[in-house]
């Protein structure tokens, strides 16, 4: 702990943004004032200190959301306090894209400039704001605010997006949906003044569900958003909320199981891994070390969304928070888990605050905490916030994320089930899963399995974006057909004529017009060799360049790479660049042979890379190149 | 030390002293090792520790007599341990009953707490290892000092079992080896005690010839005997007394007075620029065959990679050519011979051949045949049912403050030690740049330079009851009003060993390095 490397010093007002998350300090060795009598004679650091090591993140997001950026004095200050390394807070600070180690200035409005955004006019917002604000990324309104483009915000259903910031003591966030030049030139002009309106413009549901209101559509799991105040527990309860976790109380844990595995639900996030199964191999773990006071389980809600194209968790986090709530209980319940954490993503302001709000009215009402609904459950949720990185969403990755280290997945084995979370068996499960169990407990497994085909069960929501009439999310049984889900949301918009759908966001698979009655199930996208994903649908007509969209995903994942291992980051730079020399007609040798160089780097990729980015990061590509002469 | 549950770094700074040991100790904590670090300073050693004591200079047994004391009372004492393997418990507990907490941290300066809290992590732990250097050793009552930490081992059963044990750090690599070859005043080759008639007879036999009869003398020892006029001819070799020497310019004089003074060594240091005759020596590293042995007593091979520069032979080459000329003729110089005639007659290096050596790795003495793997515990036989050997003594000792005593006239406690980038007088080291290294300073508590009025890279005079130095001062807040620091490694800017004092223990030689008593003044230049 070599913690003397610069003698850069905090500012009082950074001390006190870390402060806020760590507490005051206790010593001078802590940063705090040195009182020589006792300081001189003893100190206390070591394995205490650094079991606060978890908290290094929550630190950093003080520091940005306080100041803005994140100074070198701020790093030591914090490696101080959690007895780090200062290279070691540095690597973690620098991971993230939400932090900026460089001065900036408070207000930043990021322009989403991703695929979705790309068929709304991203483009042209953006050479717009360039004129009237000058380069991304330089100081504007008399240096007080700046504009950067910005991944997918997760905002699809309102492109273009953005997504403005005002650091300060009264820090703020808005998201706005079909954003225009004059709208974000408002929005930071606001922040500059220190009146930009909080995040607390509640989703529209009219907008983002396009089903609601309708006769025709069964919703399920988007049942109650939108008939109640998203934060009304009375509101939920009264449409049957919390039935669910009565009757798990009353199963117990192994009918609790029971009833999971009878309705053969499989994760959505995009894995499509049995929930049972890993709840069950918690449960199992419980079993063997009764007594041990040193095992602990978690479970963990993945909510970070941030495949680009996909916003169901939002609109459901934002919607319905207690769902999530009392999905995660009901998890807690069957594996064993006294303490949670929501994992979400650090660009969602509003789904943050609902989720926040959700789970303190729970723990005073009963329903979080100790002895919950008086029937001797004990669990907690903490909500642990993501900072910008893509590949946190990867459950290994997303434990050191928590744990407070760089967000770079883990070989696996060990499983997470085995070892996660702290090196404790921990079941991760996405945000749309969790909002299916509730109903499962409610209606019984059995019931669950009636909608649905044999092999994928139940409903699944579908992001709904790009060249779409009604852009959205939607509830349809599984089953239903491409061509169905696009009628359902008003067919194809742009010009009218459909070139090509991308199934499962950057990850995922294009499907060409010829493919539109391919079944949305897990096995029916399989047979077309592609993927449900992260129920991505996004359209493009055919005035779109399919070369430049493969190009802007070739730059995501180049950018959300974390240079772990060797095939995944020198191959995604790789694959950026031949796009990039094929588009710009100066391929090396002939345009077959760039292809053929393609294919072969993203079969290397997908062989050896540690972790699920690498091994798909190329696989919208050759989907693409497999339908269509792109390059010839 | 990687599979332990505590771990007490006493009087060390490993971080920087011995820093890839300390990849270990840091491989242990990662693996949930508790670490208590016992320094005067909160050294960067201390920075990893879960618990610091910042005890004052030379106040160690009072804290460890403490310690056992706490042990004994609060029932955590291992009984078991102390009635099958050692002897002289009562008197020991009885000697320290009145080393109270409160008396300890009346001496020690360390809240009785922490000691309390100390003392009951070291009895508890399961496995638990205590490692010490200099801290401990460079005091007047050095051995006093060991045996007090001993003593705790013994009490808690923390000695000769896997990831137990009590472990001085070695300042080399071969320093260990250089004890176990006979470069002890009393000892011959494998710790065979010279004034035993029938050892040394062994020693005659083989080597015919009569060897002195009487114990020699150590380095302290040498040195009073050239005061008396005893001693006039001094074959140095790979030691660097004019600077390393405490009150140096005491030393100095009486180097200077020798009638010859031979210095055999790899640089020209400042011993060798006082010398008559200087013989360029072969690296041991790498320009010589052999065998070194570390900290941990596995013998190891040294081979010969490159050739030394012209005009520069190997040690043994040296030797084997005085020998000659003093008319005794050893045939032509060999490292596995010489290896082997020592294996012939230290019966803790028999089978260790050369062959062995290189298939196992090394080994770890004592190895008594060809037959024998070593062993991994110096003192696991007294685990062993029944006891195997003597009984492990307890030695009850007291806390005796340093020579050099504080006054109104001398108010600073000086001690001294190393940094990361140099090593000892900078023989080794001043050659090669570090990104690290800075220009000499005594450093300060911050508190102490705003007493003085001081600013960082001011000009200070240094003086102690024996000289006087110049140096710019640096703050650091791992030091406490009252308590200095400074290293050797840079005579040529401070000659620190000008203020240390030669008060030696008489049972090791060792001189008090750690303890001088200074004052400061602003210095106005000459």
């Amino acid at each position: 702990m070599d913690l003397h490397l610069t003698n850069a010093q905090a500012s009082a007002e950074e001390r006190a943004a870390v402060d806020s998350e760590l507490g005051a300090p206790e010593s001078g060795w802590e940063g705090g004032k040195r009182q020589v009598e006792r300081d001189s004679r003893t100190a206390s650091a070591g394995h205490e200190a650094r079991s606060r090591r978890h908290l290094l993140l929550p630190a950093l997001h003080a520091v940005q959301k306080h100041i803005g950026w994140i100074s070198p004095g701020a790093l030591n200050y914090v490696a101080l306090r959690l007895n780090t390394a200062p290279a070691e807070v540095h690597g973690v600070a620098s991971f993230y894209g939400m932090f900026s180690l460089e001065p900036r200035p408070p207000v930043v409005a990021h322009v989403c400039d991703d695929i979705a955004c790309l068929t709304h006019g991203a483009e042209k917002l953006c050479s717009e704001l360039e004129q009237k604000l000058g380069p991304a990324g330089t100081p504007c309104v008399g240096g007080k605010a700046t504009w950067l483009r910005s991944q997918c915000l997760g905002l699809c259903e309102r492109a273009p997006a953005a997504l403005v910031t005002a650091a300060g003591k009264n820090a703020k966030e808005r998201a706005l949906g079909t954003a225009t030049p004059e709208r974000v030139q408002l929005l930071i002009e606001y922040g500059t003044e220190d009146r930009l309106p909080g995040s607390l413009r509640d989703l529209s549901p009219e907008l983002s569900i396009p089903q609601f209101g309708s006769k025709h559509s069964r919703l399920r799991l988007l049942a109650r958003i939108g008939r109640t105040h998203p934060v009304s527990l009375d509101g939920y309860r009264g449409l049957g909320g919390y039935d669910g976790l009565q009757k798990a109380l009353e199963l117990g844990p192994e009918g609790v199981i029971r009833e999971v595995a009878a309705s053969r639900l499989l994760g959505r996030g995009g894995a499509a891994f049995p929930t049972a199964k890993k709840w069950e191999a918690l449960h199992l773990h419980r079993e063997l070390l009764k007594g041990n006071p040193n095992r602990h389980h978690y479970v963990i809600c993945n909510a970070d969304e941030s495949e680009p194209g996909t916003f169901k968790d939002r609109v459901l986090m934002e919607g319905d928070p207690f769902a999530i709530v009392e999905g995660m209980t009901i998890a807690a319940l069957a594996t064993g888990a006294k303490k949670g954490y929501i994992y979400l993503r650090g660009e969602y302001p509003l789904a943050a605050e609902r989720m926040a709000q959700a789970i303190e009215i729970a723990e005073k009402s009963g329903l979080l905490g100790k002895n919950i609904m008086a029937k001797g459950l004990d669990f907690d949720i903490e909500l642990r916030r993501g900072a910008g990185a893509y590949i946190c969403g990867e459950e290994t990755a997303l434990f050191n994320s928590i744990e407070g280290y760089r967000g770079e997945p883990r070989n696996k084995p060990p499983f997470p089930t085995q070892a996660g979370l702290f090196r404790q068996p921990t079941a991760v499960n996405n945000v749309e899963t969790l909002a299916n169990i509730p109903l499962i407990l409610r209606e019984g497994g059995e019931a669950f399995v009636t909608v649905g085909t044999k092999d994928s069960s139940g409903t699944r929501l579908f992001c709904l974006c790009g060249h779409i009439t009604r852009p959205g999310v939607y509830e349809v049984a599984m089953g239903t057909t491409l061509r169905e889900l696009m009628a359902l949301a008003g067919g194809v918009a742009g010009n009218g004529r459909l070139q090509a759908v991308l199934l499962g966001g950057a990850a995922g698979s294009f499907v060409s017009p010829k493919e539109l009655d391919t079944p949305l199930t897990f096995e029916g996208t399989r047979a077309i060799g592609a993927t449900l994903g992260s129920g991505v649908v996004m359209l493009f007509d055919d005035s779109v360049d399919l070369r430049k969209v493969l190009l802007r995903i070739a730059g995501f994942f180049r950018h959300e790479t974390c240079g772990q291992c060797v095939p995944c980051r020198v191959g995604v730079v790789r694959q950026e660049e031949a796009l990039q020399r094929l588009i710009s007609g100066k391929p090396l040798k002939s345009p077959a042979d760039e292809v053929a160089m393609l294919r072969e780097m993203a079969q290397a990729m997908r062989d050896a890379s540690i972790c699920g980015l690498g091994q798909t990061a190329s696989s919208a590509l050759e989907s693409a190149l497999h339908r269509w002469s792109l390059f010839s | 030390m990687e599979e332990t549950d505590v771990i007490l770094l006493w009087g060390s700074n490993a971080r920087e002293t011995h820093p890839i040991f300390f990849h270990h100790v840091l491989q242990g904590v990662r693996n949930g090792a508790k670490l208590f670090v016992i320094d005067p300073r909160r050294t960067s050693s201390a920075q990893w520790a879960d618990s610091w004591l910042g005890i004052d200079v030379g106040s160690d047994i009072s804290l460890a007599n403490a310690m056992a004391r706490e042990i004994i009372t609060a029932g955590l004492a291992s009984h078991k341990f102390i009635e099958h393997a050692t002897s002289g418990f009562d008197a020991y507990r009885a000697h320290v009953e009145k080393y109270t907490l409160e008396r300890a941290e009346r001496e020690t300066g360390v809240p009785a707490e922490v000691i309390r809290k100390t003392a009951h992590a070291y009895a508890r732990a399961e496995r638990a290892q205590l490692c010490w250097t200099l801290g401990i050793t460079e005091h007047h009552n050095a051995v006093d000092n060991v045996v007090a930490l001993i003593n705790l081992a013994l009490l808690t059963g923390h000695v000769g079992r896997y990831g137990s044990g009590v472990n001085p750090l070695r300042g080399q690599n071969n320093v260990q080896g250089g004890g176990d070859m006979g470069a002890i005043p009393d000892r011959l080759p494998g710790f065979q005690h010279v004034e035993n008639d029938e050892l040394r007879a062994k020693f005659e036999r083989a080597w015919g010839v009569k060897i002195h009869a009487k114990r020699g003398w150590h380095l302290s020892d040498m040195f009073q005997a050239m005061e008396r006029g005893e001693l006039t001819m001094l074959y140095c070799l790979g030691e660097n007394p004019a600077d390393s020497e405490a009150d140096r310019h005491h030393a100095l004089k009486l180097l200077g007075g020798l009638e010859f003074l031979l210095v055999q060594d790899l640089f020209y240091t400042k011993t060798a620029e006082l010398a008559d005759v200087v013989l360029p020596a072969a690296a041991g590293a790498f320009e010589s065959e052999g065998t070194v042995t570390s900290s941990e007593r596995r013998v190891q091979r040294v081979r010969r990679t490159v050739a030394p520069p012209d005009g520069v032979r190997d040690d043994v080459a040296i030797i084997f050519d005085l020998a000659r000329r003093l008319g005794h003729d050893w045939g032509p110089p060999d490292s596995e011979s010489i290896w082997n005639e020592c294996r012939s007659l230290s019966p803790m290096h028999g089978g260790m051949t050369y062959r062995r050596l290189e298939d196992l790795g090394g080994i770890q003495w004592p190895c008594y045949d060809e037959s024998h793997p070593g062993e991994i515990f110096l003192h696991g036989r007294l685990w062993h049912d029944p006891l195997i050997g003597p009984r492990a003594p307890f030695h009850p000792v007291e806390f005796v403050p340093p020579v050099d005593e504080l006054d109104s006239e001398f108010p600073i406690r000086l001690t001294t030690g190393r940094r990361l980038d140099s090593y000892n007088t900078g023989v080794q080291t001043r050659l090669y740049p570090s990104p690290l290294r800075r220009e000499e300073a005594l450093d300060l508590s911050p508190e102490d330079g705003q007493q003085y009025k001081l600013r960082e890279g001011e000009k200070v005079r240094v003086s102690s009851r024996r000289g006087s130095v110049v140096a710019p001062v640096r703050f650091d807040p791992g030091l406490r009003p009252g308590l200095a620091f400074l290293t050797t490694h840079f005579h040529d800017q401070v000659a620190t060993n000008d203020l240390t004092i030669d008060a030696i223990d008489p049972k090791s030689g060792t001189a008090e390095f750690k303890a001088t008593a200074i004052r400061i003044e602003k210095y106005h230049g000459d």
